[in-house]
């Protein structure tokens, strides 16, 4: 789960070249952007969840 | 090759000052090796000081060799590919071993000289968060990896005139991302390999027992810790001049404020995590102070050169909040054992400092380009550390054994303690 998170990172990263590369107007650039970071928000939020997991069953 | 702007011409004078401030900047990795050790355990002090002083030998001849050819140096050759019409230079392509070193101009040896200053410090920081159960071995080994591979590359993009530092001329966002003293180069870079480490290296032993709570298991010497934060706000100040005149080649009407930020963006911070945990605690927390003056600098290396003293104490004052609650955040509720607080302290402090070079901007399109090198960090950088300490992990295993982690680092890794035991003298003079 923690590898899944990481790997789900990268793609947030590539939205946002993604939006440098495919939007020249400010407005969708951003939100793009914006996008990417969120994305990257959500892999890191996965990894941590998978550390927690593994975490508690190393606990029993 | 990308072109770049060319950098003005440095007069002796400035060049006097920005080496003499960069001698005087190691005091910061004096500082951050002290409370490294200070947040420890005292049966892992001498292995904990030790690795920091071997981290950076490490990091100086692995730099040296191939580190500073790959992070490259702005106007010099690089390696670039052409996407969507526009240059992207991913790598240096320097001479080995510091070739030509001795001939460069002088601004291009004092960007050397603060960059080796600069891996080092990245390299230390995941140490702290490693205490009592990483190897001295693989601490090494992974300092090794970080200045060989991770910092370079990261150094080309922000300060080599790669593609990061390239945005404003390429993409119009302001003047392309702006790290004038390594919030992300050293900081948040320090603070995610600190974040890729404790999850490879796991808790300490009874950190996270079967039942109820986290166990708390203090720094041994909250002295060292205490005078390292001193220690290293003379270096703070130091280096975030120095990375003022070399990086964003401010005059020196600048200087003197950038100095003041630097200041008023740790006592901001301190100020707010004193007052954070007196009203949760009912007393001030020594550690956690320590831990939110710390990020007070850090927050304040990526943007002392460019904002206001006012914005430099807001800075310092949400830096401060948010510290606090993180590092609580990250024991109780995410399981993440960092004894020296790095994540929270490096990753997020610099984060902040970042962020608050695009919201306090003038250039439009400066936020953005801020964002866009967040995301590089996040997006690349922690998977990139993260795969490679895992398979250094096969190599030259992170964690202890059980009993080495028991008897104490120092004696199962150096075979003697750090600290004599107690004598007791008969004091002959009362008879």
């Amino acid at each position: 789960m923690k590898l899944a998170g990481l790997l789900v990172m990268p793609a947030g990263f590539f939205l946002t070249i993604g939006a440098l590369v495919l939007f020249p107007a400010p407005a969708p650039r951003a939100a793009f952007v914006i996008c990417g970071l969120a994305v990257e928000g959500l892999g890191l939020a996965v990894a941590v969840r998978g550390h927690m997991e593994a975490r508690g069953e190393s606990r029993l | 090759m990308i072109p770049v702007p060319i950098a003005p011409a440095m007069p002796d004078a400035i060049f006097a000052l920005t080496l003499a401030l960069l001698l005087l900047a190691p005091l910061t990795i004096a500082g951050i090796a002290l409370i490294n050790t200070g947040l420890g355990r005292s049966r892992s002090a001498a292995q904990s000081l030790l690795g920091n002083l071997a981290i950076v030998a490490a990091t100086a001849i692995v730099f040296a060799v191939v580190g500073a050819a790959w992070a490259g140096t702005a106007g010099f050759v690089d390696h670039s590919f052409q996407l969507a019409g526009k240059p992207w230079s991913w790598l240096g392509a320097g001479p080995l071993l510091l070739g030509g070193f001795s001939t460069a101009t002088p601004q291009t040896q004092l960007a050397l000289l603060f960059e080796f200053l600069a891996v080092a410090l990245a390299a230390l920081i995941p140490w702290g968060s490693g205490a009592d159960r990483w190897r001295l071995t693989a601490g090494c080994a992974s300092a090794a990896v970080l200045a060989a591979i991770v910092f370079p590359l990261l150094a080309h993009w922000v300060w080599g005139g790669g593609w990061l530092a390239q945005l404003g001329v390429n993409f119009g966002l302001g003047a392309g991302f702006q790290d004038a003293g390594g919030a992300a180069t050293v900081h948040m870079l320090g603070g995610l390999s600190a974040l890729a480490v404790v999850w490879i290296a796991g808790a300490r032993t009874g950190k996270f027992p079967k039942e109820g709570f986290s166990t708390a298991l203090p720094g041994h010497n909250a002295v060292y810790v205490l005078f390292g934060c001193l220690l290293a706000l003379v270096g703070w100040l130091a280096w975030n001049v120095a990375g003022a005149v070399i990086w964003l080649h401010a005059p020196p009407a600048v200087l003197p404020v950038t100095a003041i930020n630097t200041l008023l963006s740790a006592s901001g911070a301190l100020a707010a995590t004193f007052t954070v945990t007196r009203v949760r605690f009912g007393k001030p927390d020594a550690s956690m102070c320590a831990n939110g003056w710390l990020a007070g600098l850090v927050a304040s290396t990526a943007c002392a050169g460019l904002i206001t003293p006012g914005q430099a104490l807001f800075v310092g004052l949400v830096t401060g909040i948010a510290t606090p609650l993180l590092v609580e955040l990250m024991e109780l509720a995410l399981s993440i054992d960092d004894p020296s607080g790095a994540i929270s302290v490096h990753a997020v402090g610099g984060l902040l400092g970042l962020l608050a070079v695009g919201i306090f901007a003038s250039q439009p399109g400066q936020l953005l380009a801020q964002l866009v090198g967040i995301a590089t960090l996040l997006g690349v950088f922690l998977p990139l550390v993260y795969l490679l300490f895992r398979l250094l992990n096969r190599v030259a295993p992170f964690r202890v054994d059980p009993d080495g982690e028991r008897i104490g680092m120092d004696l199962h890794e150096l075979g003697g303690g750090a600290y004599p035991d107690f004598v007791i003298h008969r004091d002959e003079s009362y008879r």
